[in-house]
């Protein structure tokens, strides 16, 4: 099913002397299995909107539909909904605790009533699918390097089994190595476990070879919500907001500026090198 | 969640009293303190009464804000005023049970309420005017003194200030790590208070860890920058007293010469 936000805007402060309004007019459709990338500047409210999605914040107006229901009506169960929608926040190590890595990830399926055999099955299948390596599951989370703490983090949301993943920031702090396996064991998530994921950074480079969909926001709204391909066509305007394209963008771009005959909506460095061997050989 | 702790916040707006010397605030609160203790008489309280609500009005914090944080301490003053309405011996007016409510029992009762509630109003007001780094400045300054006994005030003043820069930062980590925990089906609200406990254990670990590891990154900063103590250290903004100050100093003066005289008036008095 599906996840819908219906025109939510919330401000925060309200009753000090400086209300700030995170988020305006906010509406986005998320259907099942895509993979979103929520693209914004520090501050532009994707965090925000982020927390609002699993109901951890409450919108000022405005409602959030999950599987159809209503997550604002009255005896709506937020905590089965947590469940469901699964959010990684960002810098997730720093809210490790357990004494082993593995007493750590079992925690979320604790929480939800599971059988302890069940709890172990879930964690030792997240850890997996995180890729953390077997050897190091029984020792102290804080013992670890960073990227495997992350590992470990992200592993203690999926353990919870979410139909929608929520990664806030998943490759912050991280070397490009750390980076590209952790993005990519993402992807295979969603390939393989049909799981609907919405990654938020605030770089398009980190995010154009992965999604389906990028969703803008600036100063709290929505401002481009379209493919890769459509949402870099418009390079110009995101330079405005404080956002630029992918460097390829850039590169092809500016080839066709210089003459030759490339087509410049290419997202990867690999569709790119393929596109000017293309123009070259003809 | 935790957002609603107001005490000993600053509250930004633009006010002479925000503008004034943190020494002044620091000094006219503590004669503040002191001018209610001497009083005997009602006419006092009722002086000390409109000189607050004048120097509310000035600070151009609304009013509701500063009585929010206060409803935590609510519980105190009632206490406080029950134990000295039922405590007090004296002429008795009402008798109940084992209760005996006297003259002075009520009297007392009252005087104690209008003290603690202004003793709260009027530090409230000093730290929702002046920033956390101002005051430990005005501090610092105001205490300078105390170094011919060898009193570490400068250090003292260096805690302080880090201390209270660390409050709302600990207080949005805990919101953090509060969510995040949330995010993971964590029950913080059900259950008996043993069970409430061990729910709190995710969170506590976590915050604990990150403030010993903010607390080390702190250390090196300054390390790195060459901090070594009070030693031959220069303030960028140093404080200095302006007319403002001056003007803010006679009035302060005005109101204890006006308020303790009047206030001990033995004319005045109900008993």
């Amino acid at each position: 099913m599906s996840l819908i936000v219906d025109h939510i805007s919330y401000i925060y402060g309200k009753d000090t002397g400086t209300p700030i309004e995170a988020l305006k007019d906010v509406s986005l459709s998320i259907p099942d299995g895509q993979f979103i990338g929520i693209i914004g500047h520090t501050g532009s409210g994707k965090s925000t909107l982020m927390q609002h999605l699993n109901g951890l914040e409450k919108a000022s107006s405005g409602t959030i539909y999950f599987n159809g229901e209503d997550v604002y009506e009255k005896g709506y169960n937020l905590k089965n909904l947590r469940s469901k929608v699964g959010l990684v926040f960002q810098y997730p190590e720093h809210q490790l605790f357990a004494e082993t890595v593995f007493a750590d990830v079992c925690y979320g399926p604790k929480n939800l009533g599971l059988s302890k055999s069940d709890c172990e099955l879930r964690a030792y299948d997240a850890l997996r699918k995180v890729g953390f390596p077997e050897d190091l599951i029984f020792t102290s989370p804080f013992e670890l390097s960073g990227g495997q703490k992350r590992r470990a983090a992200i592993a203690g949301v999926l353990a919870m089994k979410p139909e929608v993943l929520i990664l806030d920031e998943p490759t912050a702090g991280l070397d490009p190595k750390g980076r590209d396996e952790i993005l990519t064991q993402i992807k295979k998530l969603q390939k393989e476990e049909n799981m609907t994921i919405l990654l938020v950074s605030h770089s398009m480079e980190d995010v154009a070879e992965y999604v389906d969909r990028i969703v803008v926001l600036n100063e709290g709204k929505i401002f481009l919500d379209n493919t890769p391909k459509e949402v870099f066509r418009h390079y110009k305007e995101l330079e405005e907001i404080g956002l630029s394209a992918p460097q390829v963008t850039y590169i092809m771009h500016d080839l066709a500026d210089a003459g030759l005959n490339v087509r410049c909506d290419v997202t990867t460095v690999s569709e790119a090198a393929d596109e000017i061997v293309r123009a070259l050989s003809r | 969640m935790l957002r609603d702790i107001t005490l000993g916040q600053y509250y930004q707006t633009e006010s002479v009293i925000h503008r004034l010397d943190p020494r002044v605030k620091l000094l006219g609160t503590i004669l503040f303190f002191i001018s209610l203790f001497c009083f005997s008489n009602p006419a006092g309280y009722a002086i000390a009464l409109l000189f607050l609500a004048a120097v509310i009005i000035t600070t151009h914090v609304p009013f509701s804000y500063m009585i929010k944080g206060m409803k935590t301490i609510v519980v105190l003053i009632i206490i406080t005023v029950v134990i000295n309405l039922f405590m007090t011996q004296g002429d008795v007016v009402v008798e109940f049970w084992k209760f005996k409510i006297t003259k002075q029992g009520i009297v007392m009762a009252v005087q104690i309420f209008f003290r603690i509630a202004m003793l709260i109003v009027g530090s409230s007001i000093m730290t929702l005017t002046t920033t956390p780094n101002h005051l430990t400045d005005g501090m610092e300054r105001g205490l300078r003194f105390l170094k011919v006994i060898k009193v570490p005030v400068h250090e003292i003043a260096m805690m302080m200030s880090i201390a209270l820069r660390f409050i709302p930062i600990l207080l949005e980590e805990t919101d953090k790590i509060m969510k995040a925990q949330l995010a993971r089906g964590a029950d913080l609200e059900s259950g008996n208070i043993f069970k409430r406990i061990k729910a709190m254990v995710p969170i506590l670990v976590p915050l604990f860890i990150s403030s010993f590891r903010r607390a080390n990154d702190l250390a090196s900063a300054m390390e790195a920058r060459c901090y070594r103590g009070g030693e031959g250290r220069t303030k960028m903004k140093p404080l200095k007293y302006t007319s403002r100050d001056a003007v803010a100093y006679l009035v302060l003066f005005a109101y204890m010469v006006v308020s303790i005289s009047v206030g001990r008036l033995d004319a005045l008095k109900i008993m």
